[in-house]
């Protein structure tokens, strides 16, 4: 069983309790303060918006939440927790009791939302020296402007069976998140985060083994990875009668195992107690039913809206996770009369790749929804072929006019006019009277070199099947 | 020269009819601290320079008929606990040795504001835990009436300096007494207002549900000064009071006709000094002759209280100083490892008491013992809440003696800590409550030692408290008594 | 009767490094102190309401504003050691 433990640092200005600016990537120590660094005296004021988007991602993911919530002091000591506590949530977070609807190529599933709480980021430490492995450091180097970034954890119920469903949930989770508009969980940034929590049971025995936290894993993949990892020891581990010892493991990205941590016994003691800083929060009824209106489609129910648009399942899912910009100029193409399907096939196939191929980002996409109508009339009217088609498409994401405008001068329209098609084919049976002949004397075969020497002659523009029509009544 | 005049009320009238100047009544300030520091040692650091060129700004301004009110031109210590912008902000404790904080507390800006002049950062124990200013770990300040015995504490050292007349007036912080006590010990006024009337940005935390600035003031009408000053809501502080803060002067002439005064049962008896007892007695007597209708009122819990307060005070505290690590800012004795590093400071840096009070409310805190101690400590503080909201419901005011006795000997109860923390036993209710207290000097014991009584009052109720201190204050008589331990300053009113 | 406090397990907690003679006269002083202390177990808690703000203030919050933060001079000065806009410590390796 799994449990999945996922911290999102939320999308502010500001950090949770200052007015430092949160930043990623700028030089050291340059966005601290007398409350982010703990200097004393100073005291922690909460972000209201952070507050908010709590509320909303509550609430996206089907959660109650509390009428009032307090902070609490989490205690523990580290080079770069300035206070040695953090503040977070302890018996009563802002949200609780939710389910996230996740499907996957082979299943669908509901996992279970235990929590939704608010806290704060560490700063950052680099270890250095000896070959920068933790373990053989020389010194810690610390930077503070990370510290106090408000962060989201989201604690999910122990509701997952393998190591590729917690993948899908995260994934499905991580959609929603960007979707509310909360975070836009960057992952190279570490702005999303997971860790697992795995405990193993014996097949036929009821028992379950004891529960091993895993940390550290900042991907799909190496939460995927990290988790067959642990399943792996555990089962061998069970297999040789040794037992699971409950603890926390750290993920390697490198060696792709888990690592015990040296723990200190006891160093989980983190005597939470009510934040006495802070005055208890408060959420009545229209403060709800406010951001409740405010949200946006989820994924889970724009999967069922685009399956009921006839999209295929596999697509569905694609476009209903696809990035805002993509979903729109799907969602225009329809509506300017494509069909859903091909619309649908074309979004979350060239037209990704292409922009893959551009290194361009979803948003910069040259493309309008009433194009895509176009070229999907257009291939569906046998006007262009199928291969021609992703070359107007590059042509129109080029800037090079509309996609007849496009076809036509690059000379990519079908040749279906009947009489035209005539005349090559004429023209290419003169040319070649051995193969003609050879045809006619029962060798099947050559028939496809002769369609192949049609398609040569219009450069591929001729529509093949009435190519094949034509040599029938031909030969 | 003329002499210091003693209230900022006096000083204020001085300096608008041009009798005196800000600057000359610092230099009086100073001279008295000259003469006074070796002996008592209220102040860990005077700021001679800053306090010149504030009285030289205060004195220009003044010219200019810019007048910033009442603190203007008033030289006033700080208790360093406070953080002030570039001056050196110890908290008494090794750990922060020559730290300079980059930033001024609400309150020191407030006092800024309003124009007074900071005269240095007074003594007091180390991070406010104590009650007799020897937790000091840069030595203690001495009682002005007896230097052979403690100020109280842990705001000793500001309530030394207003009775010695090195400080017109004097901030200092209460967490369970430590304005209250000091302020009775040395005979001088101490109060500690409603919790969140004053912001708590800047002052370096000991048990912040139960911490609050307030003033140490010659008298009642100076307190309510001082207090306007620097009290009113600030953004900075998430548990400051957002409402309108009252004109806490306005009141002082009310007198005590009409009210309902509460003697505490549970603060009388058995373990107070005859003295003090004969002293509150009298007292009460003649604010009954006053018109005042005083009653006894049991509030039972206040026996457990000092037993609440020191699980959950330490235990606030083991969180509050968990940032003195030797990473950022203070002392820093390097270990091979940073956890070393953090251990190995806070060890050499923290002294007895400070590790006394960490290591209790680590353990109240831990696993398994949390429900049992500081869990239940918090129940029954908000008990004790409702039995104060009750009992107000009979009575205007609530009072009883400030401390069981008057200053004690240096040493006396260093190596009891039970005896030492039985000290605020008359106090630490209303920090529990987080309700107003004042306390007012109203005698002298046999030896010549000041006599304190306490004034409680519900949230928000200083102004009613401040009129019953006032009556108290007229009764007593004391206001003008001086130090009889220390030679007076030349020409001073006595 | 004094209470027996693991005071080792503590002072690790609390990141006090003590000597062993330090430990034991802790141990004995929080012994009685905790004892005193304990004498709040023998109140019955069980109408006690949960405890807020004594003003009751709730929902105290500030706009998502940016602030000027400290110059990092200014920070790195106060710190033991620094080194390239860093805070410098010993090795973090629990």
């Amino acid at each position: 069983m799994i449990g999945i433990e996922v911290h999102v640092e939320l999308d502010t200005d500001s950090k949770m309790f200052c007015g430092c600016r949160v930043s990623f990537g700028d030089p050291p120590n340059t966005h601290v303060c007398p409350v982010c660094l703990a200097l004393p005296g100073s005291l922690p004021v909460p972000n209201r918006k952070a507050v908010e988007r709590i509320i909303r991602l509550g609430l996206a993911l089907n959660c109650r939440v509390n009428p009032g919530s307090v902070f609490h002091r989490k205690n523990y000591y580290y080079a770069d927790l300035p206070k040695n506590y953090q503040i977070s949530q302890f018996d009563v977070p802002v949200c609780v009791d939710g389910w996230l609807d996740v499907e996957s190529e082979e299943s669908r599933f509901r996992v279970g939302i235990e929590r939704v709480h608010m806290e704060e980021d560490t700063g950052k430490s680099v270890h250095v020296g000896e070959g920068g492995r933790i373990h053989s450091a020389a010194e810690t180097l610390v930077d503070f402007n990370r510290a106090g970034t408000p962060l989201v954890e989201v604690v999910s119920r122990p509701d997952l069976q393998s190591a590729a469903d917690a993948r899908t949930y995260a994934q499905e989770l991580r959609a929603v998140v960007v979707e509310t508009g909360v975070s836009d969980a960057r992952m190279e940034r570490g702005s999303i985060r997971f860790d697992a929590n795995v405990s193993i049971r014996p097949e036929g025995s009821p028992k379950l083994g004891m529960k091993v936290e895993i940390k550290n894993m900042n991907s799909f993949r190496s939460l995927e990875k990290a988790i067959r990892s642990e399943i792996d020891r555990q089962t061998a581990l069970v297999r040789a009668g040794e037992r699971v010892v409950m603890e926390t493991r750290h993920w390697d990205e490198e060696g792709e195992v888990t690592h015990g941590m040296r723990t200190k016994e006891g160093s989980s003691d983190y005597r939470y107690f009510t934040e006495p800083d802070l005055v208890p929060m408060v959420f009545d009824g229209s403060w709800v039913e406010r951001a409740r209106s405010l949200l946006p489609e989820l994924p889970a129910l724009r999967r069922d809206r685009y399956r009921g648009m006839g999209v295929k399942p596999a697509a569905a899912r694609v476009l209903a996770s696809s990035d805002p910009q993509l979903r729109s100029l799907f969602e225009d193409a329809v509506e300017c009369g494509a069909d859903a399907v091909a619309a649908g096939n074309w979004v979350t196939g060239e037209v990704t790749a292409s922009l893959r191929r551009r290194d361009a980002s979803p948003e910069d996409v040259p493309l309008r929804g009433h194009q895509i109508a176009d070229l999907t009339r257009m291939v569906g009217e046998g006007r262009v072929s199928a291969g021609a088609a992703r070359e107007v498409l590059e042509g129109v994401m080029d800037g090079e006019g509309s996609p007849s405008e496009v076809a036509a001068a690059r000379n990519l329209l079908q040749l279906s006019d009947r009489t035209a098609l005539e005349e090559v084919v004429e023209e290419v049976m003169a040319a070649n009277p051995e193969a003609v002949e050879r045809y006619r004397a029962g060798e099947g075969k050559v028939r496809g070199y002769l369609v192949g020497q049609v398609m040569r002659a219009t450069s591929g523009r001729a529509d093949p099947r009435a190519v094949n029509e034509i040599l029938s009544t031909r030969l | 020269m003329p002499s210091a005049p003693l209230s900022i009320a006096s000083a204020g009238a001085a300096l608008r009819s041009g009798e005196t100047t800000a600057v000359e009544l610092l230099a009086a300030v100073m001279s008295r601290a000259e003469m006074t520091e070796s002996e008592l040692h209220c102040y860990l650091n005077l700021d001679r320079e800053g306090a010149m060129a504030a009285a030289r700004q205060a004195d220009e301004e003044l010219d200019r008929e810019e007048d910033r009110g009442p603190l203007h031109g008033i030289p006033v210590a700080v208790k360093d606990n406070m953080c002030t912008r570039g001056l050196e902000t110890t908290c008494s404790s090794k750990i922060l040795a020559g730290y300079r904080p980059p930033y001024d507390a609400t309150a020191v800006a407030r006092l800024r504001e309003a124009g007074a002049v900071i005269v240095g950062k007074t003594n007091l124990d180390e991070f406010a835990m104590g009650s007799s200013t020897e937790n000091s770990a840069y030595g203690p300040t001495r009682n002005p009436w007896d230097t052979g015995r403690v100020p109280g504490g842990s705001s000793g050292g500001s309530a030394a300096a207003v009775a010695a007349g090195s400080a017109i007036a004097a901030l200092g912080s209460d967490t369970g007494g430590s304005i209250r006590q000091p302020a009775s010990l040395c005979g001088v006024v101490g109060l500690k207002p409603t919790y969140g009337l004053v912001s708590r940005y800047g002052l370096v935390a000991f048990a912040s549900s139960l911490d609050q600035i307030g003033p140490l003031t010659r008298t009642v009408r100076d307190a309510a000064l001082l207090l306007s000053a620097v009290a009113g809501h600030d953004p900075a502080d998430a548990t400051s009071y957002a409402g309108p803060v009252p004109d806490f002067a306005g009141s002082l002439d009310r007198g005590v006709d009409g009210l309902r005064l509460g003697v505490v049962k549970e603060l009388r008896g058995d373990g107070y000094q005859p003295e003090v007892s004969q002293a509150t007695e009298q007292m009460l007597n003649k604010l009954a002759a006053r018109g005042a209708e005083v009653m006894e009122v049991s509030l039972p819990l206040f026996d457990v209280a000092l037993s609440a307060y020191y699980l959950i005070a330490p235990a606030e505290c083991s969180a509050n100083l968990a940032r003195f690590d030797g990473m950022r800012y203070g002392l820093s004795v390097k270990g091979p490892t940073a956890s070393a590093t953090m251990s190995e400071t806070r060890a050499e840096g923290f002294g007895p008491e400070v590790i006394r009070r960490v290591l209790l409310g680590t353990y109240a805190l831990s696993a398994g013992y949390f429900d049992a101690f500081y869990g239940q400590a918090q129940r029954v503080r908000s008990l004790l809440q409702t039995e104060f909201e009750e009992a107000y419901r009979k009575v205007d005011a609530l009072v009883s003696p400030t401390s069981p006795t008057t200053a004690f000997r240096l040493g006396e109860r260093t190596q009891d800590p039970l005896t030492m923390y039985r000290s605020d036993i008359c106090t630490i209710p209303s920090n529990l409550s987080g309700h107003p207290a004042v306390s007012v000097p109203i005698g002298l014991d046999s030896l010549g030692l000041p006599i304190g009584f306490q004034v409680m009052a519900p949230a928000l109720g200083e102004r009613l408290m401040m009129a019953v201190a006032a009556e108290v204050e007229r009764l007593a008589g004391f206001d003008a008594v001086p130090p009889p331990a220390m030679s007076p300053p030349p020409g001073a009113p006595l | 009767m004094p209470i027996d406090v693991d005071v080792a397990h503590v002072a690790n907690l609390a990141r006090l490094a003590l000597s062993p003679d330090l430990l034991d006269r802790y141990r004995e002083e929080l012994g009685v102190i905790l004892d005193h202390a304990s004498r709040v177990q023998e109140v019955d808690t069980s109408a006690a309401l949960p405890l807020g703000h004594p003003l009751g203030q709730t929902n105290v919050f500030r706009a998502d504003e940016v602030r000027p933060s400290l110059h990092r001079d200014e920070v790195l000065e106060m710190a033991p050691e620094s080194r390239d806009g860093f805070f410098v410590t010993s090795p973090a390796l629990d």
